[in-house]
């Protein structure tokens, strides 16, 4: 999409500014949103042709998400409180 | 990008700052435009002098104002204001400028231009100073583009002078 709109951008600068026309330029990037509208927006089929396949809710349940276990902080601070007295 | 108003909105936003930087680059190629206009006036006949009741003095004149503006138009021009000012200096003010006449020039094409005209605006001055005062007449313009900057310059004549007594 970036680069549909970049391009017709370019040429539609480069087109208006060799012909001394703004009205071109306008017209030629006009042309160039509309057309990546009409590419990106509307949910295409052939984009679709080989979706991922997700994981079944089923096989989800069966291997649970791992719980993270608490660090243990306690060693850490009782060495630096006797140097600090 | 999972639905329609996502696509739609980052298409949207960024078609709209693709526009802001085109409109930025091409109010940035006005600066490589180097113009050379000239122009010339003519004043023909100082049709009345008079001083007013309330003490000001008031001229009126004909002019012929003669100039080729045609290289301050590029891509990016929608018109050009012109006017034309009269310049004096007074002991009350040290720079007085009346604008005598102006017009839009809305293309290239009528950018070379020859008008025969008495003052549109009057002349009036602040006090009683105009007998044989000598003032330069110049023409200012101003050059509107369709997107940015707006570049203003002029050109400057000298050497007119006003009768010495009331006609």
């Amino acid at each position: 999409m970036q680069i549909l709109l970049l391009a017709s951008a370019v040429v539609g600068f480069g087109a208006g500014y060799v012909l001394g026309s703004f009205q071109m330029m306008i017209l030629i990037y006009a042309g160039g949103v509309v057309l990546t509208t009409l590419v990106t927006i509307p949910n295409w089929p052939f984009f679709n042709r080989h979706p991922l396949k997700w994981l079944d809710p089923s096989e989800a349940e069966k291997h649970p998400k791992p719980q993270p276990q608490p660090q243990p902080q306690q060693p850490v601070s009782s060495k630096k409180k006797p140097s600090k007295k | 990008m999972h639905s329609f108003g996502y696509r739609a909105n980052a298409l949207l936003t960024f078609a709209l700052t693709i526009l802001a930087l085109m409109c930025a680059m091409a109010s940035f190629s006005d600066n490589l435009n180097h113009p050379t206009p000239t122009a010339q006036v003519q004043v023909l006949n100082i049709n009345w002098f008079q001083k007013q009741p309330n003490g000001n003095d008031e001229v009126s004149m004909t002019l012929n104002i003669s100039a080729d503006l045609q290289s301050l138009f590029t891509w990016n021009t929608k018109q050009v204001f012109v006017f034309l000012a009269a310049e004096y200096e007074t002991p009350k003010n040290s720079l007085n400028q009346i604008s005598l006449w102006d017009g839009i020039i809305p293309a290239k094409d009528n950018a070379k231009f020859w008008i025969h005209t008495s003052n549109k605006y009057r002349f009036i001055d602040q006090g009683s100073n105009l007998r044989g005062k000598e003032f330069n007449l110049t023409l200012h313009w101003h050059v509107m583009p369709k997107t940015g900057k707006m570049f203003a310059d002029k050109i400057v004549m000298s050497g007119y002078s006003l009768p010495e007594e009331y006609r």
